[in-house]
């Protein structure tokens, strides 16, 4: 068995019995990233000498029996969309080439301090603004399980790079789907923690309020084993919430039984995939089975997040993109004639149809005359969706969906129709606008072979709970141990 | 119709950068006069990926200005975002308070020819500053330097309360006071760590609605601030005589030209497309934390000239001196301490001490003599040990080196010679020596009565006691 076969956590057992270095592993990853990222495209770039040292200090720390933890050694890879000291760092944009950040994200610290080599950077959409990572400007991410698919956006390669067996463990971010819908698409396990576990800061902000990193991996254990070293408040952003941090594997393995899990209606609409919805029915009665109640509920505002989020996402990026005007860093257009046409040229050629479109859609959500109308109001029904999920955890443990309504179409196939490319968050989004945790989970596969995702949607800082309803369901089936036909 | 049929309306916007040691959301410092782009971290830069976390001192000093100036300071305000584009605003947007400020409905009281008048203030609210744009160390290019991006401001709004030039520099220097007495700003309006738009308006004697306001920039001088205004009534008044109408527009004022001129007309300005700052929460202020910074807050300006008055039975002018600076009037009541003819003190006050301040330098902060010394040299004047004359020599001495008064006094000679029995001496022998002179003086000659003093003095080489020697004299000749 090639190493790159196995779980996060089977790593970290070998490792830790020494039956394997983080070197040999680091290399055998290096080598799996050689052999197959031509056609997958997961990595924009890597940093091979700086994950070599990182592994070889690793086994140094193992030879001398002072591991930094049970995750040190390692291997793991990041979104563009993290900074990293000295690596270049674009979010998969034009305007960003050649930028080198001077410090690292504190998500990126963590993984560091926690010893575990980064391999490099991962594609995406630009600036994390898609659902099928077509918007990258370093092009297209595809889907290992059919790589004339997409594998998902905006985290595309975060979770291409795990189902092509490339790493053990990814950072993504998600701001209305972008880990969870990846993770349905390649038959990975992603979670978006609940809004303020885990920290922003050194994350390229795209909508602040909704944005969220959190980690990618091949089993729920393995996902569990990373938020552990991911969720801590962070006094370097203010959005971080001083919360204790539980043990995440502590109640892993403790079933379902006696829990009440809610279907929501609203996410079993006409015009999804019947695929997707026979599998996540079959998982229902897995639940059942299990010894958990399943509970009919409503959340009547969930027609409104998709135009709720359309509106709040781009406001605040047309914000936070801002600052990319050519002035201090990244691309600055050549030959414009004043200050004007230096913003005006910069921003044109620095930024992709999809960014200007969204900023564009901010900028006049925003505009004097139409802030009451659109960015207020949308506010408005962000905090009645927030109040239909307070409503239905009154009653249940926590909600069961489809990730997304269908399974990971072509590259190409949406990339002309911005609005059905949206549609394709209709399941994920609400939990942003309400800033719960939500884990996308291997949920099974079409007849063709593609992976659906199965959603587990939770109260606020619930992660554990949601990790443990997650592997309940796990333990029944061997879909984490499929492999993509590379 | 002349300019007095017409009625201006003021209303002022200051900008104080408050006096933190490190900026409003990093811990950069806020040390002027740096080498450009020193006092610059990937936050105040406006790198990607980073987030502000806000200085609780900033809220400090808003809520001490809030309080000092009477207003509401509410339990939650709300941070919001500015956005426009200039290279000097790093994120292209600034971080500021927008409908939720942290203080408003406050008041100040200024001194005007009718009387006090009590102006409102609208709101105060806590904001960044952006950098500076050069665009004359290169003829290609314009640099920037962030050093001030990020420094704290406080942004203090009045109500449109104001009637002539002379009572908006009234109130400005009024709330400089304040804030410089709160120790939350320098005043500073030439290196422009306060400074001030106008809002200028003017309207018919006896109208009831306001006209056309006018927002003037660029104003870095008391005296520009009474210029502009100036300026700017007198046009607009011209512009409505000539039956023109006054635009919707923000004038420069142009210092060297002494005029006001258009920078943006109501089509070309900015919509900031302000929205909430999602990366920071509402700000939330306790009952406890407001107590705190009112138990903190200092003696005001006006309460301290009061005092003054009332306590130390001083006039008005001197009482308005000493009080026009703290450290000044913390010093008055030190010495004071020590001191208790506070009249005469407050004479050393506004003729020795602030003369020799001004003449050779320094600050009251950093005298060189302690206050006790200071009173030991007016005991020693008041007791007759030297002569009010001597004590200014011994008072220049100390201000220089900071040796006790009575070294001076020794190693110089002034002490005063107050023994009866000296003067007497020399008293008889003057006169045994001028006995024509005294000849005359008894024979009616009465003026010549200074020439014996002199004689006197000049034996004692000027440290006769005053007193005595005329005293001593006048019975010598008998009178």
């Amino acid at each position: 068995m090639q190493p790159t076969e196995l779980t996060l956590l089977e790593l970290a057992e070998k490792l830790a019995a020494r039956e394997v270095t983080s070197l040999e592993v680091t290399q055998a990853c290096l080598s799996r990233i050689a052999q197959v990222d031509g056609k997958v495209k997961a990595f924009l770039r890597l940093d091979e000498s700086g994950a070599l040292a990182a592994a070889e200090a690793s086994d140094a720390r193992r030879g001398k029996g002072n591991p930094l933890g049970p995750l040190d050694g390692v291997p793991v890879a990041v979104k563009d969309i993290f900074l990293t000291e000295g690596v270049e760092t674009t979010c998969a944009s034009r305007i960003l080439q050649g930028f080198h950040p001077p410090y690292d994200a504190t998500t990126v610290r963590l993984l560091k301090e926690a010893g575990m080599p980064i391999l490099g950077k991962l594609n995406q959409d630009e600036f994390a603004m898609g659902s099928s990572n077509e918007t990258s400007a370093c092009g297209p991410c595809h889907n290992p399980w059919d790589v004339t698919r997409t594998p998902g956006g905006s985290s595309g390669g975060s979770a291409a790079a795990l189902a092509a067996r490339e790493v053990f463990g990814t950072l993504g971010t998600d701001t209305g789907g972008s880990i969870r819908q990846p993770a349905a698409f390649t038959n990975t396990v992603g979670l978006k923690p609940t809004y303020g576990r885990v920290s922003r800061f050194g994350v390229i902000a795209f909508a602040s309020s909704l944005d969220v990193p959190g980690p990618l991996a091949r089993t729920v254990g393995d996902v569990a084993a990373l938020l552990q070293v991911l969720a801590r408040h962070d006094p370097r952003d203010s959005t971080s919430v001083p919360v204790e941090v539980p043990d995440y594997s502590a109640d892993l393995e403790h079933g379902v039984a006696g829990l009440k899990l809610g279907v929501p209606r609203e996410y079993f609409t006409e015009g999804m995939d019947p695929e997707v919805e026979a599998a996540v029915r079959e998982a229902l009665k897995v639940y059942e089975s299990l010894g958990a109640t399943l509970v009919d509920v409503s959340l009547p505002h969930t027609k409104y997040a998709l135009a709720t989020y359309y509106l709040i996402a781009p406001a605040e990026a047309s914000s936070n993109l801002a600052r990319y005007d050519g002035v201090r860093y990244g691309l600055r257009a050549r030959d414009a004639k004043g200050l004007k046409e230096m913003y005006g040229l910069s921003r044109d050629q620095g930024f992709g149809p999809e960014v200007k479109r969204r900023i564009m859609l901010g900028t006049y959500a925003l505009s004097a005359g139409y802030y009451d109308a659109y960015y207020l109001k949308a506010q408005k029904v962000r905090t009645l969706i927030r109040e239909d999920f307070n409503r239905a955890f009154q009653q249940v443990d926590a909600l069961v969906s489809p990730t997304s309504p269908v399974p990971a179409f072509k590259l190409g196939e949406k990339v002309e129709d911005p609005l059905s490319m949206y549609l394709m968050d209709v399941f994920t989004l609400p939990c942003n606008l309400a800033g719960l945790p939500g884990l996308s989970l291997p949920g099974g596969f079409t007849k063709g072979g593609l992976p659906i995702g199965l959603q587990l949607m939770g109260r606020p800082f619930d992660e554990a709970k949601l990790l443990r309803i997650g592997r309940a369901f796990e333990r029944e089936h061997d879909f984490v141990r499929r492999q993509a036909p590379l | 119709m002349p300019l007095s049929d017409f009625q201006p309306v003021i209303g002022l916007e200051v900008h104080a950068q408050l006096l933190t040691n490190s900026k409003i959301f990093c811990a950069c410092s806020t040390e002027f006069g740096a080498a450009p782009n020193h006092n610059t971290c990937p936050v105040c830069l406006g790198l990607p990926g980073v987030l502000p976390v806000l200085n609780a001192r900033v809220v400090e000093f808003a809520i001490r200005a809030g309080l000092a100036l009477e207003c509401t300071v509410k339990k939650t305000s709300v941070w919001s975002r500015k956005n426009y584009f200039y290279p000097d605003l790093p994120k292209g947007y600034q971080v500021t308070q927008y409908d939720q400020p942290i203080c408003e409905h406050g008041k100040l009281s200024i001194d005007t020819p009718e009387g006090e008048k009590v102006v409102r203030i609208l709101r105060i609210h806590m904001e960044e500053d952006a950098g500076k744009s050069v665009h004359d160390a290169s003829a290609k290019e314009s640099l920037v330097d962030l050093n001030r991006a990020g420094v704290p401001l406080l942004e203090i709004v009045s109500e449109p309360d104001l009637r002539s030039a002379d009572e908006a520099v009234e109130y400005l220097k009024a709330l400089r006071d304040v804030l410089v007495y709160l120790g939350v700003n320098d005043g500073n309006l030439e290196e422009g760590s306060f400074r001030c738009d106008a809002n200028v308006s003017v309207m018919r004697k006896g109208a009831t609605v306001y006209g056309q306001r006018v927002e003037l920039k660029n104003i870095n001088s008391f005296r520009f601030i009474k210029q502009a205004i100036e300026y700017e009534v007198a046009r607009q008044v011209d512009v409505l005589e000539s039956g023109g109408k006054v635009d919707q527009e923000t004038r420069l004022f142009d210092a060297n030209r002494g005029e006001t001129r258009s920078m943006r007309s109501k089509e070309e300005a900015h919509d900031y497309r302000y929205f909430p700052e999602p990366d920071l929460p509402p700000l939330h202020v306790t009952d406890a934390q407001l107590d705190e910074v009112a138990q903190s807050l200092p003696e005001l300006p006006r309460a301290k000239l009061t005092r003054f008055t009332s306590q130390y039975g001083l006039p008005e002018y001197d009482a308005r001196i000493l009080c026009a600076e703290r450290p000044l009037a913390d010093y008055f009541e030190a010495v004071a301490q020590h001191f208790k003819d506070y009249k005469k003190l407050a004479n050393w006050f506004l003729g020795e001490l602030l003369r020799l301040l001004k003449d050779e330098g320094g600050s009251i902060t950093t005298l060189r003599f302690t206050t006790v010394q200071f009173a030991n040299l007016l005991g020693a004047v008041e007791q007759g040990k030297i002569s009010a004359n001597a004590g200014k020599d011994v008072f220049g001495e100390m201000f220089r080196t900071g040796k006790e008064p009575e070294a001076i006094i020794a190693e110089k000679g002034l002490a005063q010679v107050s023994d009866v029995g000296a003067i007497e001496a020399v008293v008889d022998e003057v006169l045994g020596k001028n006995a024509g002179e005294v000849e005359k003086y008894k024979a009616g000659k009465k003026q010549i009565y200074g020439f014996f003093v002199g004689q006197v003095m000049k034996a004692m080489k000027g440290k006769g006691n005053p007193a005595l020697v005329n005293e001593l004299l006048k019975k010598k000749l008998g009178e």
